[in-house]
């Protein structure tokens, strides 16, 4: 047991040796240790973040046909340190007649519903800062918390459109968790446990090859929960002036926008635990925990990426035909392929192994299939009803 | 006095505070975050029970869903969030005197159950609450009826706010 091989437990183990010789209490020690892991991880997010925000930048210029940031630093790189530096040192104010408490707590509450995500997430089979048995619940309720903190944005701001941004957000939000956890509910089914880690552990092959729709319906219900585009109707500044976060300036805005982008890099790297094996690669993560975190973190901004790439690719959806969308085709869609993958998981379970994953790939296609065909019908005959009055 | 019980009684400082507030503040809308507050601490009261899918539920559904609900009417029924007349109305000293009666009550009843001063069991290695929870709720032996028939009484009030609040073109 030591370092290379189990880099947490070997540094706890010291830190309570150094702390005992200095003459603590054992129950204390342990509770300073377990601060020391939390703040160590909040902060390695923290500068993460920063470098997402240059991510974002760079990738969104080059879909732009652009080149971005390219004039602090050696492509760019000191362009984050300037925007971080810029935004503190911004006035502080809150806006007359703004609730001040729910103001000022409501950009912190955002940050945290992200930071907490990362209690849970297994960046290696020995890395992992709770294994919570319950992990999925827990992202479900992270997300609660975030909903939270973006009525309590738009409600203190005392601004007409800030409020209905929010609404609309919130209205988004609520709705396409239903959808979320029924796609959360596949990976269970498919490998018996709620916790992360033994979703991983479970995914010889990987979930996306045995159930590609539930992925595909995660991932767009994941971009609609993070309120970025297509669902960003709240905060387009072309149709809300920026919804919820008008009246925020300075770093409290700057909390929501990198809260926002380090949520994204989370959804990315929840989409490759649940659907990409996670820290898997072929038995990469047997060799070393540090390579295991290496493949995550690649998954994770793989994700990302992909999430970025819908976002500078697609045009914003209406507030109607985004809930319309989810309540009267990804909800039922969603339940259905929860069913047929329930079903056949169970017909399939003994049988070999290219068998059983030709077969869930097969049951997936099939329902996606047929969820098309039926909305291509019901489009036809509304198109049909509106061409008849149309004269021309 | 243990670690656990200095976290429980902090625990509940902050639940019972949160509640005390959610009655006094004159502030609706900081009413329904107090509320918040004190369904959080009771989230945490039941992790320290080893009731951990109870606590992240208790998130879920009534953080999640009940609070934003009850936001969400406030703010879109009210001009003005605070409340203009007194706090208290006529009648305030007979629940003043049902509150006091269920208190005691309730003491006495705690007091005289004698569980407080044992040690609780240990829990088993290898229970898995979960799975055991998932077992009761679906077995014919358990609970799967009064779970189904819960689930028929969602569904209808479901279809009754819908029916309520449909827009016939």
């Amino acid at each position: 047991m030591n370092f290379w091989n189990d880099p947490l437990k070997t540094a706890a183990d010291w830190l309570m040796g150094v702390f005992m010789g200095w003459g603590m209490n054992e129950v204390v020690a342990h509770i300073l240790i377990a601060f020391l892991g939390v703040f160590l991880l909040i902060m390695l997010l923290m500068v993460l973040d920063i470098f997402l925000v240059w991510i974002e930048r760079k990738v969104v210029a080059r879909f732009q046909d652009r080149i971005g940031p390219n004039r602090l630093g050696p492509f760019g790189l000191i362009q984050p340190f300037a925007d971080i530096v810029k935004l503190l040192i911004k006035e502080d104010f809150t806006p007359g007649g703004a609730d001040k408490v729910v103001y000022n707590i409501a950009p912190m509450l955002s940050m945290m519903s992200v930071l907490i995500l990362w209690a849970i997430v297994p960046l290696a089979p020995v890395i992992l800062s709770v294994d919570l048995n319950v992990g999925l619940l827990y992202l479900i309720a992270a997300g609660a918390i975030g909903t939270l903190s973006i009525i309590m944005a738009g409600w203190s701001s005392n601004n007409k459109f800030a409020m209905i941004g929010a609404f609309r957000q919130v209205a988004v939000m609520v709705s396409f968790e239903v959808p979320m956890l029924a796609t959360l509910l596949i990976p269970t089914i498919l490998s018996g446990s709620m916790g992360l880690n033994g979703i991983v552990q479970a995914q010889n092959t990987w979930f996306v090859f045995i159930a590609p729709l539930a992925a595909l319906i995660f991932l767009i219900a994941a971009i609609a929960e993070l309120g970025r585009a297509p669902f960003d109707l709240s905060e387009g500044e072309s149709e809300l002036v920026s919804g919820y976060n008008i009246e925020y300036a300075g770093m409290k805005f700057g909390m929501f926008y990198a809260g926002e982008l380090l949520h994204a890099f989370t959804f990315g790297g929840f989409w490759a635990i649940l659907f990409f094996g996670g820290y898997r690669f072929f038995g990469l993560e047997q060799v070393s925990p540090f390579l295991a975190v290496a493949v995550m973190v690649f998954k994770a901004m793989l994700g990302y990426w992909i999430i970025m790439w819908v976002k500078y690719t697609m045009m914003r959806i209406r507030i109607d035909h985004m809930l319309a969308f989810n309540w009267k085709f990804l909800t039922p869609l969603a339940f259905v392929l929860l069913m047929v993958v329930a079903l056949a998981n169970a017909l399939l379970a003994g049988t070999p192994a290219w068998l059983y994953i030709s077969g869930m790939f097969l049951s997936n296609v099939l329902v996606g299939w047929a969820a098309l065909e039926v909305a291509r019908t019901v489009s036809r005959r509304e198109r049909e009803k509106v061409e008849g009055v149309v004269t021309t | 006095m243990t670690a656990e019980q200095i976290i429980f009684l902090i625990v509940a400082l902050v639940t019972l505070g949160s509640a005390f507030m959610v009655v006094t503040t004159r502030n609706l809308i900081h009413a329904a975050f107090w509320l918040v507050a004190t369904l959080f601490g009771v989230a945490v009261v039941y992790a320290l029970l080893n009731a951990g899918f109870l606590a992240v539920v208790q998130v879920v559904v009534y953080i999640g869903a009940i609070a934003i609900l009850f936001i969400f009417a406030v703010m879109l029924t009210r001009k003005d969030a605070r409340d203009q007349g007194p706090q208290t109305n006529k009648t305030w000293w007979i629940g003043a005197l049902l509150a006091v009666g269920a208190f005691f009550g309730l003491v006495s009843l705690v007091l005289g159950w004698g569980g407080s001063s044992k040690a609780a069991a240990g829990i088993p290695s290898g229970f898995d609450a979960v799975g055991l929870l998932g077992e009761a709720l679906t077995s014919p032996n358990a609970y799967v009826l009064p779970f189904e028939v819960a689930s028929v009484l969602l569904l209808a009030a479901l279809v009754g706010a819908v029916y309520v609040a449909f827009n016939r073109k």
